[in-house]
């Protein structure tokens, strides 16, 4: 492929790319993300590939591998077109019979389709399901089409088309009008209005000028970072570029956290491609613009996500955050004007100069707007990721999209942020989703995970999970965060294993408090939210925990014995085969007894009575008594 | 391939350090404390320095680890479905605590705090390898597969 030296010749490529493409009766597309790969994926597509050897099918066809597709939960998975039949939860001896019928005999297999768990209905064709149907996916509709490996599959949909129209077509002062004018803002989590920071950077004195994609997603639960750079890591790319532009920055930076290894090697391909064409580099598409990417490799710390942190990072220094301002837009990377965006937010600034403001703007609530994509995950039914409008609410993205929860429990709570946010009860389900909305609830938009929550969850417990996470990743370089968080973890530790005292409460708000108003980075400063929700909200559960040495959702450990109940254990050796210390005594169709003392309370035994009989039960508080000696 | 061969291809400045420690702890499965010094000539910067940063990031070790690395998310998404049980079950099987390698260098064990595929939590990763939807009882026929393979010299 020679140079992209004149926009025009972007389009005479995409011309090519559309000529050259074999014409296919059936195109295959297997969805292969890390989640993909690791339900086995890769063994779909290599019986696909000796399937169709077999068949000598090459030349009619394709086979196109892809990043994720959001629906997790159906992995593996694969499309045929042009069609559009789904097919779910896939083993490689499924393959003869799907290139037998439906590549071959154009049939569909109803019992590799996928049926909905609420009304038991079959849906053959991807797009019908309702999973999908109540999406937005402006940002993730291309994983179905676009192999992340291959430059030509975004070009091929318009790709860079954008990047052309901004550089040839717009000064880089109209580039910030438009994303001012979209009502873009933040997808990393605070929602700062992305326009107003470009132009904040663009006016700052200083050359050069640095951009930079935060991809640290470090929130727990969260991975809509991970599949945009893994499925379509040029989106992101196109969008660093117009950035750039607009801010007239020289240099960019592309951090990456090293738990993503998939991701760091599709952005690091497309950065080459991107480069070879000269969509990178000195004077882009023939334009007097000079720019050009690294990719940066984290090493392991969640606070690197915060932006001064992240820029120690890149610098080779200890991911420490220093205080603001100055403001990364007057002084960031080696103390040079930067502006720094998450993925998702830089995945959406193609879609907004190549759609125009007023198309975005129309998407979303009055101060929210756009799409945004959550991950769904917990005890869901449908766990994957959604790309949904702003405004949508909690109950059409659990009921309508999600699927409603597990086992069709009740729900009890929506946890949204990661260790940032907070947890929503169920009575807020009909909750309109934007920044705003969240923030009042308690919560934070976060970077979009979404952790749904059943009765079996205990909310001391949640809140304990994420202290302990914040007191393990706070970087210790100020006192409130580093002892505070400490403090606040053992107070809900001792409260959690049922040594908790009255005033206990009264302790963690006070803690709380000091935490937020005096850490020094957002990671200190957000931390206490977890407990400061949940007391909100389920402050009867702390007082059980206190008061009643009683765990209502029956999880935390020291607070819960596991019983088997004489008259109804049919002595099936079940639960004594699955305990892992071996502490459960009985024989075949008689009682079976679990010594308490050497019990670790693992609850395998409780999961695998027999729902017919269940005859392990847990106890908790005042109930424990007639077990204890 | 030497520490030396490594720092050949990387330009004399800070911000490669840790892009270089990491080359090293691929190469060497931890970072050899004599390297350091090799580093912090190479970089212009002090040992001092690059012991703080080596010591900040999870990613580093200072001593080597097992033949295999067993990795368990504890992930929100993993720990709601009880990834905490997972973990236990690891301990007791290979009779050391997260963090710990065993005696005999087959196994190190270490926890992470989300791997990003929460729909098939919990998960474990072995040698880069994922095992979906993990229950305790597939602990013991986990830990055998990687028992049985020998290491490639």
């Amino acid at each position: 492929m020679r140079k992209l030296t004149h926009p025009d010749h972007l389009a005479e490529w995409r011309a090519k790319i559309l000529d050259e493409r074999p014409a296919r009766t059936k195109t295959i597309v297997v969805t292969s993300g890390t989640c993909g790969q690791a339900s086995g994926s890769l063994q779909i597509l290599d019986a696909l590939r000796q399937e169709i050897d077999k068949r000598k099918l090459a030349e009619t066809v394709g086979l196109v591998v892809t990043g994720c597709h959001g629906f997790c939960e159906m992995e593996p998975s694969l499309i045929v077109y042009p069609q559009g039949t789904f097919y779910k939860k896939l083993s490689p001896k499924d393959v003869p019979a799907i290139v037998e019928e439906t590549i071959v005999n154009d049939r569909v297999i109803p019992a590799l389709t996928y049926s909905d768990p609420a009304s038991g209905h079959r849906f053959s064709r991807q797009k019908d399901i309702p999973f999908y149907q109540k999406q937005m996916r402006l940002l993730t509709e291309s994983n179905f089409h676009i192999e992340p490996e291959r430059i030509e599959d975004y070009i091929a949909l318009n790709g860079y088309q954008a990047l052309s129209k901004a550089l040839f077509d717009m000064t880089s002062e109209g580039v910030i009008d438009e994303v001012k004018a979209s009502g873009l803002r933040g997808r990393g989590g605070a929602g700062f209005a992305t326009g107003r920071k470009w132009e904040l950077c663009r006016e700052a004195a200083g050359v050069p000028k640095y951009v930079i994609c935060n991809a640290d997603e470090g929130d727990p639960g969260a991975y809509m970072d991970r599949s945009l750079l893994e499925g379509n890591p040029h989106s992101v790319i196109e969008g660093m570029i117009i950035g750039a532009y607009a801010i007239g920055a020289s240099e960019g930076f592309i951090y990456v956290r090293m738990e993503y290894p998939l991701a760091v090697k599709h952005v690091s391909r497309a950065l080459d491609q991107a480069r070879k064409v000269g969509l990178l580099g000195p004077s882009i598409l023939g334009s007097e613009f000079h720019f050009d990417i690294h990719i940066v490799q984290g090493a392991g710390a969640f606070v690197s996500g915060e932006e001064t942190s992240l820029m120690a990072s890149i610098e080779g220094r200890r991911a420490f955050p220093r205080q603001r301002p100055p403001f990364p837009a007057q002084e960031g990377l080696w103390g040079k004007p930067t502006n720094i965006n998450n993925v998702e937010t830089w995945a959406n600034v193609p879609v907004i100069v190549d759609k125009g403001s007023a198309w975005y703007a129309k998407i979303g609530t009055e101060k929210s707007k756009g799409t945004k994509i959550f991950s769904l995950v917990g005890k869901i039914n449908n766990t994957g990721l959604v790309e949904v409008p702003m405004g949508i609410t909690l109950r059409e993205i659990i009921y309508d999209i999600g699927g409603g929860i597990k086992d069709k429990k009740p729900l009890k709570a929506v946890q949204t942020g990661g260790p940032s946010g907070g947890c929503i009860p169920a009575e807020k389900i009909d909750l309109p989703i934007d920044y705003d909305s969240l923030v009042q609830a308690g919560a934070i938009m976060g970077s979009g995970g979404m952790i749904i929550m059943d009765e079996g969850t205990c909310m001391v417990d949640v809140a304990r999970y994420f202290l302990g996470f914040t007191q393990e990743e706070s970087c210790g370089k100020c006192v409130p965060c580093r002892v505070g968080t400490r403090q606040m973890y053992d107070l809900l530790t001792q409260i959690t294993e049922g040594r908790g005292e009255a005033g206990d409460i009264e302790r963690l708000e006070d803690l709380a408090k000091t935490v937020k108003a005096a850490s020094l980075c957002g990671l200190g400063q957000t931390a206490p939210n977890p407990v400061l929700t949940t007391l909100r909200y389920f402050r009867h559960e702390y007082e059980a925990h206190i008061a009643d040495k009683s765990c209502p959702a029956r999880v935390c450990k020291s607070l819960v014995s596991y019983y088997i109940e004489p008259d109804k254990c049919i002595g099936c050796l079940l639960c004594k085969q699955n305990c892992p210390v071996e502490c459960i005594s009985g024989e075949r169709k008689k009682l079976h007894v679990i010594d308490q003392s050497r019990c670790v309370k693992c609850g395998a035994c409780y999961d695998v009575c027999p729902v017919k009989v269940r005859a392990v039960s847990r106890l908790t508080g005042t109930s424990r008594e007639r077990i204890q000696p | 391939m030497t520490v030396e061969d490594i720092l050949k291809e990387t330009t004399p400045a800070q911000k490669e350090l840790i892009h270089v420690l990491h080359r090293i702890q691929a190469e060497f499965g931890h970072i050899p404390p004599d390297a350091v010094d090799v580093v912090a000539r190479h970089l212009r910067i002090s040992a001092n320095e690059i012991f703080g940063v080596l010591t900040f990031y999870k990613a580093f070790t200072l001593a080597p680890k097992g033949e295999h690395v067993v990795t368990v998310c504890l992930g929100t998404a993993c720990h709601v479905r009880g990834g905490v049980r997972i973990v236990e079950e690891f301990e007791r099987k290979l009779g050391i605590k997260a963090g710990q390698t065993t005696a005999d260098g087959t196994f190190t064990l270490e926890t992470v705090n989300c791997l990003g595929c929460c729909a098939i939590g919990p998960v474990v990763v072995v040698d880069g390898e994922y095992h979906s939807l993990v229950t305790q009882k597939m602990v013991d026929s986990i830990l055998d597969k990687y028992r049985a393979a020998v290491r490639p010299s």
